[in-house]
């Protein structure tokens, strides 16, 4: 008489998404522990060479010509925290397409933790953690090198790192989604070259979007980073636009949005 | 441990579609306790994707599945909880050394640091990797990849291990040691479910298995049982001269029990090889070369599901 085994009590409890997310950022820390150094050299050496080069350097051209559209500050100050926004995002956008195609198709670490209790949404947040992690040492570095060259006006500064890491977080979650759905890395350039750089150009980094035509404008607002440069650009100035509600809510939707778009488009790849 | 009645994973009418494609068509088997099951087939029967739902890996697309008593659409986390998988290709972390490879893998499996430490140095012990736990994965050759493989899915101390191709790509030396492995594990009262197209890894493993032809099982048994079933005892291979061959035209009928004609050779399916032999010799067909051998695996597993070439 065959008798069905399942009486003894589970061995391993199952965890819960915050749990299982931890796990996934232990894995990229214990992997980052040994490139640390070069990623924060990286961190550092980015701002500097944008706040001299174009900062001070062209910056001084520009003074002679005013600074009305500015707001009445100098370009340097306009620029920091512009580039700050928009490091985050370039950051945040290779982080969510060759490691994760990588971990997708080419080395397969998703299949061997899929095997494991652990769940796709799992994957998807300890990720978008891990992303977030790289962001906020990242901004912190950057804020720091800011203070070098005497941009930030007041403590509220601090709030720039929340509000870079965020607008990272609003690029990471719909690239991964991209990603899920790529299998080979064909996309990524296409992806570089036709969004992420024009963003970096047009979204206000290096002058104020009010000055392109109407239409551009538009489809500038309606991307991530116009409202992360606007946050980020009030916190480091002390010069919060009345429409800051407005910008964090739209980064904190977007980013939601996406988020439960990649869970679904990165379970569709990998459960099968 | 010897298998015990006890039924740890139970299909019924078991199917796997991908679109229009049917990958495994209402499959029926019972694995139990304790024991080794082969899933035996040509590329594309369907094994893998068996494998795949039994791993909670891949959803079911219709029938009835219980493993370790639990339902995969359900207890999916549960059921993997207490499961080791080795799949085809090693999916290691190369980021990561060997020894930090088995502990992140417990950590998945939330076992604590403290627990996890002293089992990876026992594992790493036993699968002869203790030299190398501290190097990168990418150097090793690809027996101790492996065996690391094995390893890293045997962390959670499993229940049942689920093996895809163990030892594809191996030398004879890397399939030896691991069959001694998985045989230990199997004393040890592991259940193990392996799929192979090696006909000497199933008879040297597997107490039953199933043979799996175009998304169906087309037999099943005991590798003995099989033997007696789908071949003979012994078979008579023999040769002759192409010339011979040509005008050969039914004078080898009636001298085995079954004759299979190959391009270069006649295969006999007899009780007793020698006396069949004899038999040739009387009726005087000259031959090239003779050989009686005992009936194997692979003669069943040809028979069942052709020569033709699979790609």
């Amino acid at each position: 008489m065959a008798v069905v085994a399942g009486s003894r009590p589970t061995t391993s409890p199952v965890p819960n998404a915050l749990a299982g997310a931890r796990r996934v950022l232990q894995r990229n820390l214990l992997v980052y522990r040994r490139t640390w150094r070069g990623s924060l050299f990286g961190s550092f050496l980015t701002p500097l060479l944008y706040l001299t080069a174009m900062g001070i350097g062209l910056g001084q051209l520009m003074a002679s010509g005013g600074t009305t559209l500015l707001g009445g500050v100098e370009y340097l100050d306009f620029l920091g925290p512009g580039i700050l926004a928009s490091s985050c995002m370039q950051t945040a956008s290779f982080e969510s397409t060759y490691p994760i195609m990588g971990k997708i198709s080419w080395r397969k670490n998703y299949e061997a933790i899929l095997a494991t209790p652990m769940e796709v949404h799992h994957l998807l947040i300890g990720e978008l953690g891990w992303i977030g992690f790289r962001l906020t040492t990242m901004a912190t570095v950057f804020l720091f090198v800011l203070t070098l060259f005497g941009i930030p006006r007041s403590p509220l500064a601090l709030l720039a790192i929340p509000a870079a890491v965020v607008t990272g977080l609003a690029f990471a979650a719909p690239i991964i989604a991209f990603s899920a759905t790529r299998h080979n890395d064909s996309g990524f350039a296409a992806l570089f070259r036709f969004v992420i750089n024009p963003l970096f150009l047009f979204s206000g980094t290096f002058f104020p979007v009010s000055q392109l035509p109407d239409a551009v404008e538009w489809v500038a607002a309606a991307t991530p980073l116009y409202h992360g440069v606007a946050l980020v650009r009030g916190a480091v100035l002390d010069a919060m636009p009345a429409t800051w509600p407005l910008h964090a809510l739209y980064l904190v939707v977007f980013l939601g949005v996406t988020g439960v778009i990649a869970n679904r488009l990165l379970r569709r790849r990998l459960v099968k | 441990m010897p298998p015990t009645d006890e039924i740890l994973v139970h299909a019924r009418g078991l199917t796997k579609r991908f679109d229009a494609f049917t990958a495994v068509n209402a499959v029926d088997f019972d694995v139990r306790t304790a024991e080794a099951f082969g899933f035996l087939g040509p590329n594309g029967a369907g094994k893998t994707s068996t494998m795949r739902m039994i791993a909670c890996s891949s959803p079911v697309t219709e029938g009835e599945l219980t493993v370790i008593g639990m339902d995969p659409r359900t207890q999916a986390p549960q059921i993997k909880a207490r499961l080791g998988v080795v799949p085809q290709t090693d999916n290691l972390d190369a980021e990561l050394s060997v020894e930090e490879n088995l502990l992140m893998y417990a950590r998945y499996f939330d076992l604590p640091m403290s627990v996890a430490r002293p089992r990876a140095a026992e594992l790493l012990e036993f699968m002869q990797l203790t030299e190398r736990a501290s190097d990168q994965v990418e150097p090793l050759s690809g027996g101790m990849k492996r065996r690391l493989t094995i390893a890293r899915a045997l962390i959670n101390e499993p229940e049942l291990i689920i093996l895809d191709e163990p030892t594809t790509g191996l030398d004879p030396q890397a399939r030896h040691l691991l069959w001694e492995r998985l045989y230990r594990l199997k004393q040890r009262g592991a259940t193990l479910i392996i799929t192979t197209h090696y006909m000497d890894e199933a008879e040297q493993l597997c107490d039953r298995l199933v043979v799996m032809d175009k998304a169906e099982i087309v037999a099943a048994g005991t590798p003995r049982e099989l033997i007696e079933r789908y071949a003979t005892k012994e078979v008579l291979e023999l040769r002759v001269p192409d010339a011979v061959r040509a005008g050969l035209d039914g004078r080898l009928d009636g001298l085995a029990d079954r004759i299979e004609e190959l391009p270069d050779r006649f295969l006999l399916y007899a009780d007793d090889g020698e006396h069949a032999l004899e038999g040739v010799h009387g009726r005087e067909i000259p031959i090239e070369s003779a050989l009686v051998r005992r009936a194997t695996l692979e003669d069943v597993f040809l028979r069942l599901t052709g020569r033709s070439l699979v790609e």
